[in-house]
């Protein structure tokens, strides 16, 4: 059997391959059977509404001329309604860009339990936190040139993104994030459709969570004061 | 396929990595590029996007890499691979173990904790049996260690088998929960990634059209001291910049967990960046010497072989 046809192509080339796909994908798949798969729709909640009618406020213009004007005189409810479908629409195209872009080529999207990477970026990621549309295909990454972005929605503006997203290097000088000026119609303030998009989808991330927005949490250390400080506890929080 | 599918009875090791590879190549790619689009979401599409990377690698990649080798290395020695016994080994235990690594790629995701240490295990697991190919490979060399000086392409490979034996190593040391703490997420992984794909894959290539090309084309080398300088730059090259982004790497995971400012870990990896390009440079300059030494030998061929090659290939 060892050197055999029969053996190589069955054994090693299909029963083997069977054996680790089995052990190793499809247990985790009926492992979370039970947690459905949420919609766009289902992800909405009230800070990424806010935030997208922040950027309708902030970048009129721009809004408009990418998502139309909310109707005149409706009713709360339709409006409510305007504002969901747009704001979903903003999300799908964000995540399109993000994996577009090649933004996790830098980016990571989760927060592992090691490594103080609870301290600089919040809670650890959570199973049911992966489980919808967004994240097929599923954004973990696997390294980090910049920082995780799992719980970057609302520690900054809607303007910080956009000056940031159009050119880096005027923020933080030498960052080696590259610029993307095609996301605006010429200068910072102008966002396109896909800019807005992405800053909506980037203000989604970690939304979610009852932290948000979450700021990061660190004192510059100084090795000096490391031994004085007894515990770092206090900045907890 | 066709010769293959002629042979009765047992087969030539080569015949195993290459015929498991098709097969595992193409699995490979259809649950990579299917799964996670259309079946499955979120955690468990993570699990079978590492078992995608991996596989890639292990699957499609190294068989066929050690497949080359096992046909390769006895043929420019002139004598048989040194313990047959070893080369069963070697092939079962990759092609069990081997399929099992993937999630190593995501710990400390919310990936169920006992299949990420299951692929930790599986992982050391695979280091111990490509032991046991090395060891097959260096004691087939035993008594002819000279070659490694005067034979090109047996230096290409011998020079990969040495490389890969320490991606290897480091493999089995990185994929421990201890190390991923650490090096996650930085240019450690980087720099194994190119000493695997560059500095052995990439060098077994080298070391076959090294030797094979004199024989397609009937000519000896226009120069054998650019195929020399080919080799120094490659591996020079290689080994420079492995060797800095796994520096890098730990530099940038004590500075990420000492809660520095994440500018702070850009500042420190600009030296690395830097002698980085400069590494990937002499990479490169050992390609363009290649091509160019590739140019001149094709000038060198006696137009008349050309035109009679060229209908018996028609
Ligand atoms: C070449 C690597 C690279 C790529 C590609 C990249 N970034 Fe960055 N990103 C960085 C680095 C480095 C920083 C930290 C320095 C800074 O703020 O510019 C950063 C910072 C950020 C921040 C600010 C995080 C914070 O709160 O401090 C956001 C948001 C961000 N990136 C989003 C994106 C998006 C969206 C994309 C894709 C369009 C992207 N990045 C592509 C490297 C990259």
């Amino acid at each position: 059997m060892f050197e055999s046809k029969a053996g190589v192509l069955f054994v090693a080339g299909i029963v083997f391959f069977g054996f680790a796909f089995l052990s190793n994908a499809v247990v985790p798949v009926l492992m979370y059977e039970d947690l459905p798969e949420q919609t766009v729709d289902e992800l909405i909640n009230g800070q990424l509404r806010y935030q997208f009618e922040d950027l309708a406020e902030r970048y009129p213009e721009p809004f408009v001329k990418a998502f139309g004007k909310p109707p005149a005189n409706a009713s709360e409810e339709e409006l409510t309604k305007w504002w969901n479908e747009r704001c979903g629409d903003a999300l799908r195209r964000g995540k399109e860009i993000y994996v577009g872009e090649g933004c996790w080529h830098c980016h990571s999207q989760f927060v592992r339990p090691v490594s103080n990477e609870e301290r600089r970026w919040g809670p650890v990621a959570k199973t049911e936190e992966y489980q919808n549309e967004l994240q097929r295909p599923v954004m973990f990454g696997t390294r980090r040139v910049g920082p995780d972005l799992s719980r970057e929605g609302g520690r900054r503006s809607n303007d910080w993104h956009a000056v940031h997203f159009h050119d880096p290097q005027s923020l933080l000088k030498g960052t080696p994030m590259p610029r993307y000026p095609w996301l605006f119609d010429g200068s910072p303030d102008k966002p396109n459709k896909d800019g807005l998009a992405l800053i909506t989808y980037v203000q989604w991330l970690g939304s979610w969570l009852e932290s948000y927005p979450l700021y990061e949490d660190y004192e510059a250390s100084d090795l000096k004061d490391v031994e004085l400080t007894p515990a770092t506890e206090e900045t907890d929080e | 396929m066709a010769p293959i599918a002629k042979v009765k009875g047992p087969m030539y090791v080569t015949l195993w990595y290459f015929m498991a590879a098709f097969i595992w190549t193409f699995l490979t790619y259809a649950m990579g590029n299917f799964m996670p689009e259309y079946f499955v979401t979120g955690i468990s599409a993570g699990a079978v996007g590492g078992l995608f990377i991996h596989d890639l690698v292990g699957l499609f990649v190294t068989p066929l890499g050690w497949g080359l080798m096992y046909y390769f290395v006895p043929i420019l020695l002139k004598k048989p691979i040194w313990s047959h016994g070893l080369s069963l080994v070697g092939f079962w235990g990759l092609a069990f173990f081997y399929p099992l690594n993937g999630i190593h790629h995501f710990l400390y995701t919310p990936i169920p904790m006992f299949l990420q240490y299951g692929a930790i295990i599986s992982t050391i697991a695979v280091e111990l049996v490509v032991t046991t190919v090395v060891i097959n490979f260096f004691a087939t060399l035993w008594g002819s260690g000279s070659q490694v000086k005067t034979n090109l392409p047996i230096r290409w490979f011998y020079t990969g088998m040495v490389l890969y034996f320490l991606t290897c190593l480091q493999c089995a040391m990185q994929t421990t929960l201890t190390f991923q703490k650490l090096i996650h997420f930085t240019d450690w992984v980087v720099g194994h990634a190119h000493l695997v794909m560059f500095g052995v894959f990439s060098m077994w290539l080298f070391g076959i059209m090294t030797h094979l090309i004199p024989r397609i084309w009937r000519v000896d080398w226009y120069s054998r001291n650019l195929c020399e300088w080919h080799y120094w730059l490659s591996t020079v090259g290689v080994v420079v910049m492995a060797t800095d982004l796994i520096l890098a790497g730990l530099f940038q995971g004590y500075s990420w967990a000492a809660l520095q400012p994440w500018d702070a870990s850009i500042d420190l990896s600009m030296p690395f960046w830097a002698i980085r390009i400069v590494a990937g440079l002499v990479m490169f300059a050992g390609f363009i010497v290649f091509a160019y030494n590739l140019f001149k030998t094709w000038q060198l061929v006696p137009r008349a072989s050309l035109q009679t090659a060229a209908p018996a290939q028609g």
